[in-house]
């Protein structure tokens, strides 16, 4: 009797332990351990005139390299413009001095994404040299629509 | 025809009531005060008996539906020129579906159905009886470690599904088929979240655990006892968990695209 209790329960201990590493599988092997410190960084704000079909969560990118992501969009009443507030890691800084903002897309039918192309670093502006929390990347371009470069294709052709 | 609309009135006031009287039940199990001292060799036995006695079907059956998978997809993707994306759709349509809703499924048949049978024959032995004669609580007592078992063991047995699953579809698409290893985790890594995607298939498992011993402990707790009843109790728990899996599973997708 006391040996069959004991079986039990060092069958349910490696029951317990496949579970957990059953967890751990999916976490590390497939989901490839996601940040989950992803709350912590810094915010920076652009102004788009359009905004095509960006999502919140969309990657924002440096060169191709995700540095953070978009975790507010919202419709400016005044400007009529979308405002989509971004976080972004505070390990990267980014020079803050003409620095511009693009939305683009994965491939040629892929998701939105803003990619972030850095300007110059500026020596003489010491007191603000990166961005940081609360700034407004001042120079964007709008998301290229399909749509419309066909209607603007289609308009030409016409003529 | 009024006969008939008589017969329709009878059977939606029996179920109504049926709903009703296993909601009390279930209200009645979970405010119970669990006796911790008592309650763990209990919980041990009846862990051993649903979960890692169902470990083998599960896992046999992951291993084999995420070869499926695996095999239709690479099929499909391939026409696209796709197939480096295996490893993306194997890990989505495991973690967010097949894992949760098969091995709820398959522990609906292989545990549920027999801690129906197991509480039906104490019912109708009179166990249950003469526990209440002897004051001792036969919810406390028998129920309650059943249902905390299946609470536990659920999640962990859908959990090992779906990794197993995913070293399926990487044994067929990869060792068999010629998948680059590296663009199948790489793709599947790139796509699978862990809050959007492993998280809900885990809400989604705990959710149909509860569901499925619920049915399956109030149907036992409840059946006629006799062998016809018990027979009867056993195919409605199987049937019903089924289909509570299934719309449980619409619902919570629905409610999790929805963005809850």
């Amino acid at each position: 009797m006391r040996t069959r209790q004991r079986y039990i329960e060092i069958s349910v201990g490696f029951f317990m332990l496949f579970g957990l590493l059953g967890l751990l599988t999916m976490v590390m092997m497939v989901s490839g351990i996601t940040e989950f410190s992803s709350s912590k960084g810094y915010q920076v704000t652009a102004n788009f005139t359009d905004i095509g079909g960006l999502k919140v969560r969309a990657p924002v990118t440096v060169a191709g390299v995700k540095i953070g992501e978009v975790t507010r969009i919202e419709l400016q009443p005044s400007q009529l413009n979308a405002r989509v507030t971004m976080m972004i890691r505070p390990d990267k800084q980014i020079p803050y001095e003409d620095s511009s903002a693009r939305i683009l897309t994965e491939g040629l039918l892929g998701s939105n994404y803003i990619s972030i192309v850095p300007g110059f670093e500026d020596q003489d502006n010491k007191s603000h040299p990166y961005l940081r929390g609360g700034d407004v990347i001042a120079k964007t371009q709008e998301a290229i629509i399909l749509e419309n470069l066909i209607g603007q294709l289609l308009f030409n052709v016409k003529k | 025809m009024l006969e008939l609309i008589t017969r329709f009135g009878q059977v939606g006031i029996g179920s109504l009531q049926n709903l009703g009287r296993s909601g009390l039940f279930l209200l009645r199990v979970l405010t119970r005060k669990p006796d911790f001292r008592r309650l763990w060799p209990a919980l041990c036995i009846q862990l051993h008996f649903v979960g890692v006695l169902s470990c083998l079907i599960i896992v046999v059956s992951a291993l084999f539906i995420g070869m499926v998978v695996g095999l239709q997809g690479y099929n499909t993707l391939d026409k696209f020129g796709a197939s480096s994306q295996l490893g993306q759709l194997l890990a989505l349509s495991i973690s967010r579906e097949l894992g949760p809703v098969i091995s709820a499924l398959l522990f609906a048949g292989r545990a549920g159905s027999a801690l129906t049978a197991e509480i039906g024959l104490m019912k109708a032995t009179e166990q249950l009886a003469s526990m209440d004669m002897m004051g001792v609580d036969p919810l406390g007592r028998i129920i309650y470690p059943r249902f905390l078992a299946g609470i536990i063991a659920l999640p962990l047995l859908s959990l090992i599904f779906s990794a197993v699953a995913v070293y399926g579809g990487y044994l067929i698409g990869v060792q068999w088929l010629g998948v680059d290893a590296g663009s199948f985790w790489s793709n599947m890594q790139a796509s699978v979240n862990f809050r959007v995607d492993v998280l809900s298939g885990i809400i989604k498992s705990v959710v149909f655990a509860f569901v499925v011993i619920w049915i399956s402990v109030f149907q036992g707790f409840t059946c006629t006892p006799t062998a016809e009843g018990i027979s009867q109790a056993t195919t409605r728990t199987v049937v019903y968990s089924s289909l509570a899996v299934l719309g449980f599973d619409f619902l919570l997708t629905a409610m999790m695209i929805g963005g809850w």
